[in-house]
C-alpha cells in the first residue's frame, strides 16, 4: 500500500510537468485553433535554460526558474511574431508546418550549442522526509506546489481579467471580437507568452526530475503532454490538467506494476480505448469552458 | 512557380507523340543499366533510391492529409510494420529462394502488413476527426513502437539485421512508378471521388449517397500499404533497422515533404519528396547545423508560399484529361 502511494506521489510530480506544458498546447488551440507543435521544444529550452543559470550563472532555484520563464516567454512570443503571425489568413496546415519547423530549429539549433547531454547539479537541498512511510524529496514537493501555484494563477487569469475574458472571447468566436475593440494580435501574443511561461517553468522541473537533458527530451514529453491535453479534451483548460495528471498516473503505475517497457504501450492503448468511447476527449463539450 | 507550368505545357502536346509509358520504359532502361554498369557512384545512387523511397511516403501520406483531410501524424508505424515484416521475411522464412522472387514477395509482404494496420487504425476514424483522429494515428505509431521493442525475437530496441542489400534503383523506381500511378489512379477513379468529398465535406459527402465508412478504409489501407512498400525498400536499402529510426521524428520528415510540396497534389509530392532529400544532401557541409538551417528555408517557404509549393494544382501529364484533352484545346 506504501509503495502504492509512494507511486502516486511519483505520478503527481510527473502530471505537473506534464499539466503545465498541455496548457500551452491547450490554451494556443483555444485562441487560434492550431496544434502549436513547436511548444515541447520550448519546454526543452526551458531545461537548457535551467542549466545555463544553474551550472553558468550560478544562480539559486527561484531565479533560475524565473529565468527560464523569462527567456522561453520571449521566446514563444517571438515564435508567434515570427512564423504564426504571417500565416494567420493561410491555411491551417501551413502553420502547422511552419510550427514543426520551429520545433526542428529549436532542437538542432540548441544541439549546435551543445552537442552532449547536460547534467543539472540539484536545485535544491535534496533531502527527503518520511511522511506516514512515503518519502517525499524536496524536488517533489516543490514540481507539486510549484505548479499548482502556476495553474491557480493561470486560472485567476483567465477567469477573473479583462485579457482573459479577451481570449475567451477570442476562442468563442474570432470574426466578431475585433469588431468588440479587442486587440486580437496582442492578446494571442500574450496567450502565447502565457503559455510559453508555464512551458518554460515546466522545463525546471522536468530537469530537476531528470537531472540529464539533451536537445530532444522536446520530442516524446511534448507529445505526451499533447496527448494528455486532447485526453482532457483540446482548448478546454482544465481538462488539459486532468488529462496530465491521468496520463502521469497511468505511466507511473505501468511502471511501477508491469514490466517498465509496457509504459508506453498500456499507456496508447488506454488512449486509443478513451478516445472509442468519448472521442471529444473526456471534458471537450460544446458547453464546456474554453480559453 | 507560372513559369514551370508553362515550362510543362509543352509536354502536354508532346503527349501526342510520346506516351507515358515509353518515357517510364526509357527510364526503367536506365535505371536498370545505372545500376548494371555503375554509371553513377554509390552515394549517388543511394540519394537517388532515398528520394524514391521518400517519395512513396509522401504520396501514401498526401493521400490521407492532403485528398482525405485528414491529419495523420503516425505513418512512421506503417512503415516501421512494412520493414519488419518484410525483413523477418526475407531473414528467416525465404533466405533459401532466390533473392529475384524474395525481394518482391518480401516487400509485398510488408505492404500487406502495414495495410492491415492501417485498418486498425480507419475504424477509430470512423468517429473522430481532425486533431482526435492524428493522436489516434500517433498512438498507434507508438504502440507499434512499443510492441517491436518487446519482443525480443526481433532484437527489441537494438535493432534487427541481416537483410542482404536487396534494394536496386530499377526496384526502387519500378515502386515508385507502381505508386504514382495507383495513387494517381485510385483519386481519379469513383472511390476518390469520394476520398475528395470526404475533405470537403464529410455531412455532404454521406447524404449524397458516399459510403464515407468504405472510403475512409480504403485509402487508409491503400496508403499504409505504400507506407509499408517504403518501409520494405528502407530497411534493404540501409539493412539496419530499429524501433528508434521509425519515431515521431520520422513523421513528422513525411509531414514536412507533403506540406513543403503541398497537399492534395502528386506532382506536388514529387517536388516535395525530392527537394527535401536533395536539400537536406546538400546542407551536409554544414554539419550539425544543416538541420537548423533546413527548417529555416522551410518556414521562410511557407511565409511566402503558405499552400506549398504546388497546393491543390497538378501537373498536366499526371491529370486525367492529359493526352485526351490536351490536343483539343489547340
Amino acid at each position: 500500500m506504501i509503495y502504492f502511494f509512494q507511486q502516486a506521489l511519483n505520478a503527481a510530480q510527473l502530471g505537473s510537468v506534464y499539466a503545465l506544458i498541455a496548457l500551452g498546447y491547450t490554451m494556443v488551440y483555444g485562441v487560434l485553433s492550431m496544434i502549436n507543435f513547436a511548444h515541447g521544444d520550448l519546454f526543452m529550452v526551458g531545461a537548457f535554460l535551467c542549466f545555463v543559470g544553474v551550472v553558468v550563472l550560478n544562480l539559486s532555484f527561484i531565479p533560475v526558474l524565473l529565468m527560464a520563464m523569462a527567456g522561453v516567454t520571449m521566446l514563444g512570443v517571438a515564435t508567434e511574431r515570427v512564423a504564426y503571425r504571417p500565416l494567420r489568413n493561410a491555411p491551417k496546415a501551413s502553420a502547422i508546418i511552419t510550427s514543426l519547423g520551429v520545433g526542428i530549429f529549436l532542437e538542432h539549433f540548441t544541439l549546435g550549442l551543445s552537442p552532449y547531454p547536460k547534467y543539472i547539479p540539484p536545485l535544491l537541498p535534496s533531502f527527503s522526509f518520511n511522511a506516514w512511510g512515503v518519502s517525499v524529496s524536496t524536488f517533489q514537493l516543490a514540481t507539486i506546489s510549484i505548479s499548482f501555484i502556476l495553474m491557480l494563477a493561470l486560472y485567476l487569469v483567465v477567469n477573473k481579467t479583462r485579457v482573459g475574458l479577451a481570449m475567451r472571447a477570442i476562442s468563442a468566436d474570432r470574426g466578431i471580437v475585433p469588431l468588440m475593440g479587442v486587440p486580437v494580435d496582442r492578446i494571442i501574443a500574450l496567450t502565447f507568452a502565457l503559455g510559453s511561461g508555464l512551458g518554460g517553468a515546466a522545463g525546471v522541473m522536468y530537469a530537476m526530475a531528470y537531472p540529464v537533458i539533451d536537445p530532444y527530451i522536446g520530442i516524446i514529453i511534448g507529445w505526451k503532454a499533447f496527448i494528455s491535453a486532447v485526453i482532457g479534451g483540446i482548448g478546454n483548460i482544465r481538462g488539459a490538467v486532468l488529462g496530465a495528471y491521468i496520463l502521469g498516473t497511468v505511466e507511473i503505475m505501468t511502471a511501477a506494476f508491469l514490466p517498465s517497457t509496457y509504459r508506453d504501450l498500456v499507456a496508447f492503448s488506454l488512449l486509443l480505448i478513451l478516445l472509442i468511447f468519448r472521442p471529444h476527449g473526456l471534458l471537450g463539450r460544446v458547453e464546456s469552458q474554453k480559453v | 512557380m507560372r513559369k514551370i507550368m508553362e515550362f510543362m505545357r509543352p509536354a502536354g502536346a508532346l503527349g501526342k507523340y510520346l506516351s507515358v509509358k515509353a518515357v517510364v520504359a526509357a527510364g526503367f532502361m536506365l535505371a536498370l543499366a545505372i545500376s548494371r554498369f555503375n554509371l553513377l557512384d554509390n552515394y549517388l545512387q543511394l540519394i537517388l533510391m532515398l528520394i524514391g523511397i521518400n517519395l512513396i511516403l509522401t504520396l501514401s501520406l498526401n493521400l490521407v492529409n492532403g485528398y482525405m483531410g485528414e491529419f495523420s501524424v503516425g505513418h512512421a508505424g506503417f512503415m516501421a510494420a512494412g520493414a519488419y515484416v518484410s525483413s523477418i521475411l526475407s531473414v528467416k522464412v525465404l533466405a533459401s529462394y532466390s533473392p529475384l522472387w524474395v525481394f518482391p514477395c518480401a516487400v509485398l509482404a510488408g505492404g500487406m502488413a502495414a495495410g492491415v494496420v492501417g485498418l486498425a487504425v480507419a475504424v477509430p476514424s470512423f468517429k473522430t476527426r481532425g486533431d482526435y483522429l492524428a493522436i489516434v494515428t500517433l498512438a498507434f505509431s507508438m504502440i507499434v513502437k512499443s510492441v517491436i521493442e518487446n519482443i525480443d525475437a526481433v532484437g527489441g530496441p537494438r535493432g534487427f539485421l541481416g537483410m542482404d542489400k536487396l534494394t536496386t534503383l530499377p526496384w526502387v523506381f519500378f515502386w515508385t512508378i507502381a505508386t504514382v500511378w495507383i495513387i494517381r489512379n485510385f483519386i481519379y477513379s469513383r472511390f476518390g471521388r469520394g476520398v475528395l468529398s470526404v475533405r470537403e465535406d464529410e455531412i455532404a459527402a454521406d447524404l449524397t449517397g458516399v459510403n464515407t465508412r468504405n472510403v475512409k478504409m480504403l485509402a487508409f489501407v491503400v496508403s499504409s500499404f505504400f507506407a509499408g512498400i517504403a518501409g520494405g525498400l528502407y530497411a534493404h536499402l540501409i539493412q539496419y533497422i530499429s524501433p528508434g529510426v521509425f519515431d515521431i521524428v520520422k513523421s513528422t520528415e513525411m509531414l514536412v515533404m507533403v506540406y513543403l510540396g503541398g497537399v492534395g497534389s502528386i506532382a506536388g509530392s514529387i517536388i516535395g519528396a525530392a527537394t527535401y532529400t536533395i536539400l537536406l544532401e546538400a546542407l551536409r557541409p554544414l554539419g550539425i547545423w544543416r538541420m537548423a538551417v533546413m527548417p529555416l528555408l522551410l518556414i521562410l517557404l511557407m511565409i511566402f508560399r503558405p499552400k506549398g509549393i504546388m497546393g491543390y494544382r497538378e501537373a498536366r501529364c499526371l491529370s486525367p484529361s492529359f493526352g485526351r484533352g490536351a490536343g483539343k484545346e489547340k
